[in-house]
């Protein structure tokens, strides 16, 4: 019964109808106007909403991208610097390899497996050649791309994502050839994790089941799994010998530091060099944690059971990709690679910027909290959420009460993407809130 | 490998493979050939002048920033883009006829507009490609699904078009199909139709309803002058003489330098009719596609030309740029000529500066290409294309006393 199906909202409108498409034939040149329009994407779509909404009041909680507390976007100051160097010492434009250059393929490894130098496990997978890294564009690109090769390679078509989970990912999927399904994860009717159900969900699905993992920062919810139930998780992954799929978007945003945001990677390279996980995969960006989101910077990693896998494995990977795009954008990969060579000395600066937009996201929570009335609803899911969302629990009709008569924008899930709070619009918003919630 | 079915590990994408082949290279003295990327008279890559001054400009507005950019694209980039391809008085922009998506450059433009015709068009799901072509075309349609067929256009005797040959496959190919042509300096002849050529072609290719699909990847490269490379798109749209939709590739990777930034787009003329329903119906299909391939595109590079194309000063330090890279190399054209008719090397080399673009179609075999690479250290890709970019005052004795050895290798009589 936990075989959740897919809603209807979120399947793909029937454009596959052949009378409505478009041909040259003379007889037929009428049928071009039968294309049907496609839905508007529903986050992308907010935001358009909010562009055209007159009232000085109005509040953008749709798009996930970073606001300081003027209300405006910030470029990191590391960034800045990083770009400067860049602009000043760039003598070329040239095309990188099909999966991005080799440097920004090391800094990424480093980083993020081998934890610059904090995790011996990544380390030892990476020395064995056992990583196969390849900028992608940012994280829909990295997800595409594994969805396309998992299809080709994967035995199974079968992914399991959690529900709720970011509005693209079933698209993504199910363009790429594979059957998207839901498991439990949150209950939303108790505004908390439903971990029972999850695992119990988790374990009815067939063996071999591709399973999505949100690495922190669960998107929509905020709601992590703790170390414990990880372990839990990570044991029915291994008995059921599922295929883990990760999807890190937002490393840094639950704890400010993203070194302690990957838990979970350091315990699956763990299992891998133990032999009590063949392989997993990895897609990750930097579109967030160094807010170079327009730039499309981001990777996909797959974990092999060899170095020779590894060879065959990224070989396919350029064969893949070859066709679709040829290579990778190179203005955020040389900003990051900028970032992580350490004769520009910026890293340290770059965690100190990273560290002050998750301490305004928090610290806008709080005040958030603080204001909402405890009396009609209890609010404390919200301090137990983490990341750059809160997952309120409001109902769709709420939200569009509050698009409607405050001009307060979200998704209709609920998901409030609170950089779009600030010290002037806290009081506005929770005044908001609490009047729609006691209706 | 158990553990993904079938998995084996594959030969290098020629073109890349060939560059690492060239990187890997330990001789001082080697020369590239290979990938269409421009070089200066000392081999070194070249960041356009204007691009460098666009740069500090946009990086230093109090605008800028690292948003995403909406799924379409950056739309200052997309007016101005298809002002570029289309003309400044296009009647089909003035009628709102265009519909425009930010690509990731030309490869990802020709992957869109292939996702889209696979979904969409009803007509012979044939792609007709022109014999040679770019090595890419071929596997961005089959891997979508499409048949891929070819139209003959290199006559390898004359060294010129085979434009009747092309014409009768115009003819003869199912009614509807799909007919990709690239708007000038073709990949990898060098070697273009004439206005006249043109004219026969496009009639051609209405009479029988094909769809047209343009591949504009060196617009600027071929004549020095952007609105002569896009004769043929204009021609095809000014004056109506396709009444079947037109899908154009647009590719800034080589007219603006900027190669790994990725910046393209492609634009679709439904109609010769306004029907603002069908185009906002593609619109949001192309949309669609886009959204669950990488969400939006890249924003560095499209903000780059379009503060280019916006900026009176820039625009044109940009077209005389466009003038430095295409006279260089038909400087080079001219010399490697002269020297190798100096040499009285076995061949006629006329087609050698009758080419235009990056390109020249050299007609060495595969076996001398070989021996250019091993012997000689000179990469150039296995179909005797040569990137005549690659060729400098410093190299182009080595290059020509190089060919000339390698075709008296093979010419010599087999005893």
């Amino acid at each position: 019964m936990y075989r959740t199906s897919l809603l209807k909202q979120t399947a793909r409108p029937s454009v596959r109808v052949s009378t409505r498409q478009f041909s040259v034939l003379n007889n037929q040149v009428r049928k071009w106007s039968e294309i049907p329009l496609a839905p508007p994407d529903k986050i992308l779509g907010i935001s358009e909403a909010y562009n055209k909404d007159a009232n000085t009041s109005k509040i953008n909680l749709g798009v996930g991208a970073y606001r300081d507390n003027s209300g405006k976007p910030i470029i990191f100051p590391s960034v800045k610097e990083a770009e400067k160097i860049l602009l000043a010492s760039e003598v070329e434009k040239e095309y990188t390899g099909i999966t991005g250059s080799k440097k920004f393929q090391n800094a990424v490894k480093g980083f993020v497996f081998n934890n610059s130098g904090k995790d011996v496990n990544g380390q030892q997978l990476i020395e064995q050649n056992r990583i196969v890294t390849a900028q992608t564009i940012s994280g829909t690109g990295s997800l595409r791309v594994i969805g396309d090769f998992l299809n080709r390679f994967y035995t199974n078509k079968k992914l399991l994502v959690p529900k709720p989970t970011w509005a693209n990912h079933v698209a993504v999927f199910k363009d790429a050839g594979l059957e998207p399904e839901f498991y439990a994860y949150y209950e939303t009717s108790k505004n908390d994790l439903d971990f029972a159900n999850l695992k119990k969900s988790l374990s009815s699905q067939p063996d071999g089941s591709i399973v999505l993992l949100h690495a922190c920062c669960h998107n929509p919810t905020g709601m992590d799994l703790t170390p414990e139930q990880w372990e839990e998780v990570l044991a029915i992954v291994q008995e059921k010998n599922f295929y883990p799929l990760v999807d890190m978007a937002y490393q840094g945003f639950a704890s400010g530091n993203p070194y302690k945001d990957i838990g979970l990677i350091r315990r699956l390279n763990e299992l891998v060099v133990q032999n009590k996980l063949k392989s997993y995969a990895l897609c990750q960006s930097f579109a967030k944690n160094m807010g170079l989101y327009g730039e499309r910077t981001g990777s996909i990693s797959i974990i092999t059971e060899s170095a020779e896998a590894s060879q065959a494995i990224e070989s396919q990977l350029k064969k893949l990709i070859r066709p679709i795009y040829s290579s990778p954008p190179i203005h955020g990969s040389k900003i990051v690679e900028i970032i992580f060579d350490e004769q520009h000395n910026l890293l340290n600066s770059w965690l100190q910027d990273l560290d002050k937009v998750v301490g305004r996201l928090n610290t806008v929570r709080s005040k958030l909290y603080e204001n909402l009335d405890k009396s009609s609803y209890n609010w404390d899911h919200l301090l137990k959420q983490r990341g750059m969302f809160v997952y309120t629990g409001l109902s769709a009709e709420q939200v569009i009460k509050l698009r409607n008569d405050y001009s307060v924008y979200a998704t209709e899930d609920g998901r409030f993407s609170i950089s779009g709070i600030n010290d002037n619009n806290v009081e506005y918003l929770a005044n908001a809130i609490n009047e729609v919630v006691k209706q | 490998m158990s553990y993904f079915a079938g998995i084996t590990e594959l030969p290098p994408d020629p073109l890349f493979g060939l560059k690492a082949r060239y990187v890997a290279d330990s001789r001082t003295d080697k020369v590239d050939l290979g990938i269409g990327a421009y070089r200066d008279n000392n081999g070194k890559p070249w960041i356009l002048p204007a691009v460098k001054l666009a740069e500090a400009k946009l990086v230093s507005s109090p605008d800028y920033n690292h948003e995403y950019l909406s799924i379409s694209g950056f739309e200052p980039f997309l007016k101005q883009a298809s002002k570029v391809i289309l003309g400044e008085n296009s009647a089909a922009l003035a009628e709102n006829r265009v519909v425009s998506q930010q690509s990731l450059s030309g490869t990802g433009a020709l992957h869109v507009a292939g996702v889209l015709l696979k979904e969409f068009y009803t007509g012979e799901k044939t792609v007709y490609l022109s014999k040679p072509t770019w090595a890419n075309h071929n596997q961005i349609f089959t891997s979508i699904g499409f048949k891929v067929a070819s139209y003959p256009y290199w006559d390898n005797d004359t060294k010129s078009l085979d434009l009747k040959g092309f014409l009768s496959t115009i003819r003869t190919a199912p009614a509807g199909s799909i007919f990709l042509l690239h708007a000038c300096a073709h990949n990898p002849t060098g070697l273009d139709p004439s206005q006249d050529e043109w004219k026969q072609v496009l009639k051609e290719l209405e009479a029988k309803k094909h769809l047209v699909l343009f591949d504009s990847a060196y617009q600027g490269f071929a004549s020095g002058d952007l609105d002569k490379d896009a004769y043929a798109i204009r021609y095809a749209i000014d004056q109506k003489v396709i009444s079947t939709p037109i899908i154009i590739c647009q590719s800034f990777a080589k007219n603006v330098g900027m190669y790994g930034e990725r910046v393209g787009a492609i634009h679709v003329i439904p109609s010769t009719q306004k029907d603002e329903q069908l185009g906002r119906a593609l619109k949001s299909q192309l949309n669609r596609i886009i959204r669950s391939e990488i969400s939006n595109p890249p924003a560095y590079g499209a903000k780059i030309v379009s503060t280019i194309l916006n900026d009176r000063a820039l625009r044109q330090q940009w077209e005389a740029d466009l003038v430095t890279m295409s006279s260089r190399i038909h400087k080079m054209r001219l010399k490697l000529k002269e020297l190798l008719t100096n040499l009285h090397t076995p061949g006629t080399w006329d087609h050698i500066v009758n080419q235009t673009g990056m390109f020249s179609f050299t007609g060495l075999s595969p076996d001398m290409v070989a021996r250019l690479e091993k012997v000689h250290g000179i990469y150039l890709v296995s179909s005797g294309r040569a990137s005549v970019a690659g060729l400098n005052d410093g190299n182009v004795e080595k290059v020509a006393n190089a060919i000339d050895e390698v075709v008296r290798f093979y010419a010599k009589p087999k005893l």
